[in-house]
């Protein structure tokens, strides 16, 4: 045991993401309670923010560099975070649970051969133990989990642990040009979607279902998301019926989301659909019909024709955007 | 070719979930139990594949005798055999893998798919463990898929976008919601996949690495306010949005 914690912290186009900051956070916490040291791991190449860490509690980062890195590679990146893991010997890695996240995690506890917890979005230390609690069965379950083995590998659910406000403090930044590394599984290319904001990395989400009758009115959804600086979210029905697409899906077999702000729009909130966003801080619902399941979970509801209230409140909020 | 696809047997998305005596677990009384819905894309993916470059598809399932429902389901679609690792006790995520890789070692499959995520645990993960347990490339949370000679092109999915990512055999493969649609059962496949047998045999053995403490409901949310029932409604809830929950 060297009693180390390791986060590691995810780029894309050379900047580090705001979910790696809570991840940092969440991990220079847990070594606090747990009188552990934290350190950062990063791949890449250049990285333009690194410094910033040092304002979430970590005061050493490795940044493992090589041009062939700038995007993801399951391969290289297992191989890469595997051998520092072994280097500094780290008890427990800490990471976001992100696209990347996901992926990866899972190898390196396999390297690891450790107990590995997926998606907390709750972590108490009893009796010197560390608990994580998860959603399950499509949120509709919270489970408490502990890891058994030594080693430990934990993922945390984007936007809900807070990074807090950063203070001055700057880390060490080690970089660490690779030579060589494992491509034999590469991205040859990224394709961008359309939308400009991703309903799993957003704030605030404003999401359009059935009763929005058909795909050309979701232009009130898109203007309402713009207003808001929103992501703009689809139910399974509209993204079924092709009016969307299916990278807007929230929900059980969509994007599992837990943003500030959710508005959903002309959505019955079918338990389905629930599962992908009952986490969200705040829910915004407008319906018409005022015994829709969505307002059981809606912290402000407008039981009322969107066609109506949307107009409406996209210009109110162009008002108080002004002031 | 030998092609194998992992399945999981899994509460229906739609099913209340109650929590059982032990705390831990949920309660299975009433409960509809169906293919996990990812599975069927993998399912499909792996009968096209076959279809495309000749071969034959196994399906694995971990877990207890119902499994078997889906196991059949999938037989019924078109896959060529099915095994049952039998195991009655509740496994992690790493002790599922280790058997799967095991059983997936004794089939010379070179090519595994898995759903990306099972509906039940939501962990995610079932697929990049069993890859890399078995020195596998891996994809995971694809959206499209092509194997020509023995090079893998898939497009998974990220934030913003879908990485396009090339690979080769042996590997493993993760389904995504929009890689396919799955095909119905034929009411011939149905027919034929009563004739097919299910090889059933102990899991291997592994020690699971985490453990559930106490499972419970989410705290319901208390119900909110409906503020109004047309566009008068505004600007009180713009005001409650920004004095009251300061959002916006
Ligand atoms: C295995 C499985 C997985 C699923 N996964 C998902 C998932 O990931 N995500 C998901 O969303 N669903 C999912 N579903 C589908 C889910 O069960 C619902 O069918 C779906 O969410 C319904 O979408 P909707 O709310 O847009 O449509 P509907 O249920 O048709 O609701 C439309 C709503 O619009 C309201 N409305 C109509 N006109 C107006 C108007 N003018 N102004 C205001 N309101 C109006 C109506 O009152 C109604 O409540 C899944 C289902 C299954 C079986
Ligand atoms: N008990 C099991 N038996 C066979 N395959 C499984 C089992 N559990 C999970 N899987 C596979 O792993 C995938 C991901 O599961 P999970 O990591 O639990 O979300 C599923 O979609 C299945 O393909």
């Amino acid at each position: 045991m060297a009693n180390i914690i390791l986060v590691f912290l995810e780029q894309r186009n050379g900047l580090l993401k705001k979910a790696s900051l809570e991840a940092a956070k969440f991990a220079s916490d847990l070594a606090g309670k747990l009188s552990f040291d934290v350190e950062a791991v990063s791949v890449g190449d250049e990285i333009n923010n690194l410094q910033e860490i040092g304002g979430y509690g970590i005061k050493k980062v490795t940044h493992k560099k090589h041009s062939s890195l700038a995007d993801y590679s399951t391969s290289a990146y297992t191989k890469i975070v595997s051998d520092f893991i072994a280097e500094i010997d780290a008890d427990i890695v800490v990471f976001s649970n992100t696209a990347l996240g996901k992926d990866l995690a899972p190898h390196l506890s396999v390297k690891m051969d450790s107990g590995i917890v997926m998606d907390a979005v709750e972590c108490n230390i009893e009796n010197g133990e560390i608990q994580l609690v998860r959603p399950e069965y499509g949120s509709k379950a919270l489970t408490t989990v502990k890891i058994t083995s030594p080693k430990k590998v934990i993922t945390i659910r984007p936007n809900v642990f807070n990074p807090g406000n950063p203070n001055q403090d700057a880390p060490e930044i080690v970089i660490n040009e690779l030579t060589e590394t494992d491509l034999s599984t590469k991205t040859i290319e990224i394709k961008k979607s359309e939308g400009k904001l991703d309903v799993a990395e957003a704030e605030i989400i404003v999401s359009g279902g059935r009763g929005m009758k058909g795909p050309e009115h979701f232009e009130l959804i898109e203007k309402l998301a713009d207003v808001l600086g929103a992501a703009t979210g689809s139910s399974r029905a509209v993204v079924d019926a092709g009016w969307r697409p299916h990278s807007e899906q929230v929900g059980q077999t969509g994007k599992t989301v837990s943003p500030t702000l959710y508005v959903a729009v002309g959505i019955s909130g079918a338990i389905q659909h629930l599962a992908g966003m009952r986490s969200s801080k705040y829910i915004v619902a407008i319906n018409k019909d005022k015994d829709a399941p969505i307002f059981q979970v809606a912290d402000y509801g407008i039981a009322g024709d969107a066609f109506e209230v949307l107009p409406v409140l996209i210009e109110e909020l162009k008002k108080v955007k002004e002031d | 070719m030998k092609i194998a696809v992992c399945v999981s047997h899994v509460p229906d998305t739609a099913t209340k979930v109650n929590i059982g005596s032990d705390g831990k677990s949920i309660d299975p009384n009433g409960v509809t139990y169906v293919v996990n819905p990812y599975d069927e894309f993998a399912i499909e993916e792996a009968l096209k594949t076959k279809e495309k470059l000749g071969g034959e598809v196994v399906v694995i399932s971990l877990g207890g005798e119902n499994n078997k429902e889906s196991i059949r389901k999938a037989l019924a679609m078109g896959v060529d055999s099915g095994v049952l690792l039998k195991d009655d006790n509740y496994r992690d995520s790493l002790a599922v893998a280790k058997a799967l890789a095991d059983e997936i070692n004794n089939q010379n499959a070179e090519l595994v798919f898995f759903g990306k995520q099972s509906v039940d645990h939501d962990n995610s993960i079932v697929g990049q463990l069993t890859a890399e347990l078995l020195g596998f490339n891996s994809v995971s949370v694809v959206v499209s898929f092509d194997l020509t000679d023995n090079k893998i092109t898939a497009e998974r999915e990220i934030e913003g976008g879908k990485e396009v990512v090339e690979t080769s055999l042996p590997a493993v493969i993760t389904a995504q919601k929009g890689l396919n649609e799955p095909r119905y059962a034929s009411l011939k496949g149905i027919m034929a996949a009563k004739r097919k047998t299910i090889e059933e045999k102990p899991a291997l053995p592994a020690e699971n690495f985490t453990e559930v403490v106490i499972m419970k409901k989410p705290t319901p949310k208390k119900a909110g306010k409906i503020i109004g029932n047309d566009a008068g409604a505004v600007p009180e809830l713009v005001r409650l949005l920004k004095e009251e929950a300061k959002v916006i």
